[in-house]
């Protein structure tokens, strides 16, 4: 075979394009799920949750949690009246540790929370989970691109590449990552990403009784979220380290860290 | 060509260089999986597989596919808004999908890390209801859970102190749990429950 430079020319980059399409392989059997069109977050409507640990419960069915870790959790805050009434100064408000809310989480708030009787202040539970944060601290630390922010927003880590080096549980400032003690790498809440990418809401979600957990969709014009945003002053955790949490809570107290 | 006359010994270093170059592509195309910076820098067949791990509850919609009595009852009480699944637990566990073929790199990660025994098939009541029969929750305990008088719970919610409200008596004793409210309520039972009949 008699080639000139000119056919030489052509060919050569035909024959990258080929072995570039031979090295992708077969793409991924058609759903009907497209990343690009979702963008996920989930609500915490503090009002209505009773510290029942529906949630908690759930994901570690849903998940395979293993005990004393937490993909999702609960935590009871009680701020005193003497506490909210009497500061003395600004120390007070700020640095007293006396002034700081009473916080309780008795195993992830899994089997409730022990009745409250003092009945002076204030109570409330706070549900915590990974915020899905929109510039997230905990994958930009990771050195071998194990975790990252998925296409649809659910920062998910790829448990097959990750090493185990816990720099992702110290990076994220909400304490929301462990390392699985048998699988010896770093694991969290997915977002029910194996639900939501079926059309499914997430387990927490489905089990919680009161509706104190939404899951929410921005890019979705139908979704109610947009009329919520709307209507009610949201907030998320830790705002000044503007890490872009898409874990947004309705009737938020400031003394909620 | 006066110019390479004494050049031989920096051609077969430059030649050391291009052979250790070629060498490294050859091994980031078999150590580098295929995926990789499909999306960003990070394996993008990791979502695929994420995605796969099989879901335990249903969802309510499964259940009422079935159980539209239940359903409707349930939409007519104060415990409309609460999933199926909240009470009855999760009743869905799909059967493992089949193991894709391994790639050169998972059979690499398989020879270093021992891969886990595959999950044993388990077909629950949502998949095949004949196969197992959801266990009834007993309402002694499910009820409390929620329902037990906390000053830490949300004043409008109904809350009552059991050991007072009932008298060890179970729940569905007097309140049916898919419609809880009582229609004829007994007036030493409402008035026992502080924001109980609302």
């Amino acid at each position: 075979m008699n080639l000139n430079r000119r056919q030489m020319l052509i060919l050569l980059p035909a024959a990258a394009i080929a072995w570039k399409a031979v090295l992708a392989g077969t793409p991924e059997e058609a759903s009907n799920y497209t990343m690009s069109d979702h963008w996920w977050g989930m609500l915490i409507d503090i009002p209505k949750c009773i510290g029942c640990g529906n949630c908690v419960r759930a994901c570690q069915t849903e998940n395979d949690v293993p005990d004393g870790y937490f993909r999702t959790w609960v935590e009871r805050y009680h701020v005193s009246d003497w506490k909210m009434e009497n500061p003395q100064n600004i120390h007070d408000i700020m640095t007293n540790p006396l002034t700081d809310p009473e916080v309780i989480s008795p195993d992830g708030g899994k089997e409730g929370f022990p009745v409250a009787t003092d009945t002076s202040g204030k109570y409330f539970f706070v549900p915590k989970m990974c915020n899905h944060c929109a510039d997230s601290p905990c994958t930009q630390v990771c050195p071998v691109g194990a975790t990252f922010i998925a296409p649809d927003g659910v920062v998910l880590v790829d448990q097959k590449y990750c090493l185990g080096c816990a720099y992702c549980v110290q990076a994220c400032p909400y304490g929301c990552r462990y390392v699985h003690p048998e699988k010896r790498v770093a694991d969290k809440c997915t977002l029910c990403y194996h639900r939501i990418t079926k059309g499914l809401t997430t387990a927490c979600c489905e089990a919680c009784p009161t509706g104190a957990r939404q899951l929410f969709d921005l890019k979705n014009p139908k979704d109610p979220i947009h009329e919520f945003l709307k209507t009610h002053s949201v907030q998320v955790l830790k705002p000044q380290m503007a890490t872009g949490a898409k874990l947004f809570y309705n009737d938020l107290d400031g003394s909620v860290r | 060509m006066s110019v390479f006359k004494d050049a031989g010994h920096l051609f077969r270093f430059a030649g050391l260089f291009v052979l250790a170059f070629l060498i490294f592509l050859v091994v980031r195309h078999y150590v580098v999986p295929r995926s990789f910076g499909q999306y960003g820098h990070y394996r993008g067949a990791a979502m695929g597989e994420i995605a796969a791990h099989p879901a335990k509850f249903a969802g309510h919609e499964t259940c009422e596919a079935c159980h539209s009595d239940v359903a409707d009852k349930k939409s007519k009480g104060k415990h409309a808004h609460v999933n199926c699944e909240a009470c009855h637990g999760a009743q869905f566990q799909r059967l493992p999908a089949p193991a894709a073929k391994p790639n050169l790199y998972e059979r690499f990660v398989a020879l270093i890390v021992p891969p886990a025994p595959p999950d044993p098939p388990l077909l629950l009541h949502a998949e095949d209801p004949t196969s197992v029969k959801p266990v009834l929750p007993d309402t002694s305990v499910l009820c409390v859970r929620c329902h037990t008088a906390s000053a830490a719970k949300p004043k409008g919610f109904p809350q009552v102190v059991p050991a007072d409200h009932s008298n060890g008596m179970p729940c569905d004793t007097c309140h049916q749990p898919h419609n809880p409210g009582m229609d004829a309520p007994p007036a030493e039972t409402a008035a026992k429950a502080p924001g109980g009949a609302k």
